[in-house]
């Protein structure tokens, strides 16, 4: 896009904020680079929304200072707020209004002049598969249109960086593909920030992930690292005529067997020292009639559970 | 951005089937209210003539009609205010306009006008029904312009108050309850005060009304609506400020 823009869309140093006495957000710093999908992972009530609402301006922190684009969002959040477009947990729908109605006034009030706005309305429609219900009221839609519209809403003005609040919350899995390659292709020209607390979300939209635990940061990689985190050696494997689980135990490498079912193993081995090989050669001579053999892959969730439970208990109650 | 908040509001006002029904009953209560007074006027119209120094037809029914109206505004505007900002809330629509590059003052002032300029479409059959009579005689033009200016005000005022308590909270309804009992309230506290210089009646908007409705222009009520009007506005503004503050 435009050259003038920096790199850094946003950057957020050390928010905090409470309720009352209670302290929800403690200490919160994050970046994000144009052409990235950031993803904000945590448990419900971990407090992503709150922090959401502090990275675009509906609610205003204790301390810490944000930046959009370069520019504060707390002392000059008009101008900072034209860079960014929100979905909040309910999208912000006036139901009364028709679809194409209600995109215009979005635009056109997050500062788009009106001569750009058709062309906008045509391009978001298009691209948020909402060519057929134009004119349709948002009151007659179905759930899943009416979080596309909600999308629609904060991509129409282009801006740079786009937080989506758990965007595929409610949808059926077929929406949810579409709605996930959308946020891939967006991805592509702004930054974009969504909180979730699917892991697969993250794992198949998102560049990186900063997991969020009663208000604070815990952990903040590259999804494909996270996936790294707690890699485990080994494959599961169906035999429809397997030997005793001690033959499978010695084979030179093998840590650990574990029988699932009479026909399948979990087989654990060393990271160096992988014996798959010697195993196929076995089973063709033994007459053990491999059916599958599938390496076992860490799950976003385990790698999850084990970040979060090394985090000693939480200090305060989320909100 | 004003005019584009206040056109989204009047927008929304005129898709939901409730106002249309309400503008239909309003037009059919003040025509029959204007032609009560109208066949009043002509039955006293023989006596009227061997006066003196008569009360002209303005007097005998413009200006009960706009008392009327005055009155009438009291129920109508919170029925439309209660939706201003609670609504929003309770839709979670707030967040777009927060999110948006718009100051709290566009907000505010944005639906203070979209809702000032509907109230004037609504009530604009009460000044063509009155200047309908210049086919047949001649009319007040003075006591026509100062009433009319009186209603201006005096909604501008209703608005404004109704405005902040619908900032106040998340419940429609009870913004329009709210609003409605202090309107009652500043209107009882003035019937109730005896005593003509009593300083209650200063309170309450329609004793200010008055003096517009005798055609009677005291900069001192029209300061009082303005300033009325300008307080509760910027409280307005201050609650949404607050909003970001407290959540």
């Amino acid at each position: 896009m435009q050259k003038t823009i920096p790199e850094i869309t946003l950057a957020a140093r050390s928010l905090k904020r409470r309720f009352g006495k209670h302290q929800v957000i403690q200490d919160v710093s994050l970046e994000l680079r144009r052409g990235e999908v950031l993803g904000l992972l945590g448990h419900n009530g971990a407090c992503k929304t709150t922090t959401l609402q502090m990275l675009t301006g509906c609610l205003l922190p204790d301390s810490g200072d944000i930046e959009i684009c370069g520019i504060d969002l707390l002392r000059r959040p008009a101008l900072a707020k034209s860079h960014l477009g929100y979905l909040p947990e309910t999208p912000p729908l006036y139901r009364e209004l028709s679809v194409n109605h209600f995109l215009t006034f979005a635009a056109r009030v997050r500062g788009m002049k009106t001569a750009d706005v058709p062309a906008a309305l045509a391009l978001t429609r298009q691209r948020c598969g909402l060519e057929a219900v134009g004119k349709k009221t948002m009151a007659t839609l179905s759930k899943g249109y009416q979080q596309r519209v909600g999308i629609a809403q904060a991509i129409i003005h282009q801006p740079a960086v786009i937080v989506l609040d758990e965007p595929t919350v409610g949808l059926d899995p077929a929406q949810i593909r579409d709605i996930r390659s959308l946020i891939r292709e967006l991805g592509n020209h702004s930054s974009v920030i969504l909180s979730t607390h699917l892991l697969g979300e993250v794992e198949s939209v998102c560049d990186r992930v900063e997991i969020m635990h009663h208000g604070k940061l815990i952990y903040g990689d590259t999804s494909a690292h996270m996936q790294e985190y707690g890699h485990v050696s080994g494959f599961i494997i169906s035999l429809r005529n397997p030997p005793e689980i001690s033959v499978l135990a010695g084979i030179a490498g093998v840590v650990n067997v574990e029988q699932i079912t009479p026909n399948r193993f979990r087989v654990l081995h060393a990271p160096d020292n992988n014996p798959s090989d010697a195993l196929l050669q076995l089973c063709a001579q033994q007459g053990w009639q491999l059916d599958q053999l599938t390496p076992l892959q860490a799950t976003l969730e385990e790698v999850f559970v084990r970040i979060t439970d090394a985090e000693p208990a939480a200090t305060g109650e989320a909100k | 951005m004003i005019r584009l908040l206040a056109m989204r509001e009047l927008r929304s006002l005129f898709a939901v089937p409730s106002t249309w029904f309400v503008f239909a009953v309003l037009q059919f209560i003040l025509a029959w209210f204007f032609l009560a007074r109208l066949e009043a006027f002509l039955e006293v119209q023989p006596q009227l003539a061997q006066l003196a120094n008569p009360p002209g037809v303005t007097s005998i029914i413009a200006a009960p009609m706009f008392s009327t109206v005055a009155l009438l505004l009291m129920m109508l505007v919170p029925v439309f205010t209660m939706r201003l900002i609670a609504e929003e809330r309770r839709n979670q629509t707030m967040a777009l306009l927060l999110s948006a590059p718009l100051l709290n003052r566009h907000i505010v002032l944005g639906k203070f006008l979209g809702l000032m300029v509907f109230l004037a479409v609504l009530l604009a059959g009460v000044p063509l029904m009155l200047y309908s009579l210049m086919l047949g005689t001649r009319i007040d033009q003075g006591l026509m312009l100062s009433n009319l200016l009186g209603l201006l005000l005096l909604a501008a005022s209703y608005v404004a108050l109704g405005l902040y308590i619908s900032a106040l909270t998340t419940q429609p309804l009870i913004a329009a309850i709210s609003t409605l009992a202090v309107l009652l309230g500043l209107w009882l506290i003035d019937i109730g005060a005896l005593a003509d210089n009593s300083p209650w009646h200063l309170l309450s908007p329609l004793h200010h009304f008055e003096n517009f409705n005798n055609g009677l222009l005291d900069s001192g009520d029209a300061a009082f609506f303005v300033l009325f009007t300008a307080a509760f506005l910027a409280l307005a503004i201050k609650r949404l400020h607050n909003n970001r503050i407290y959540g």
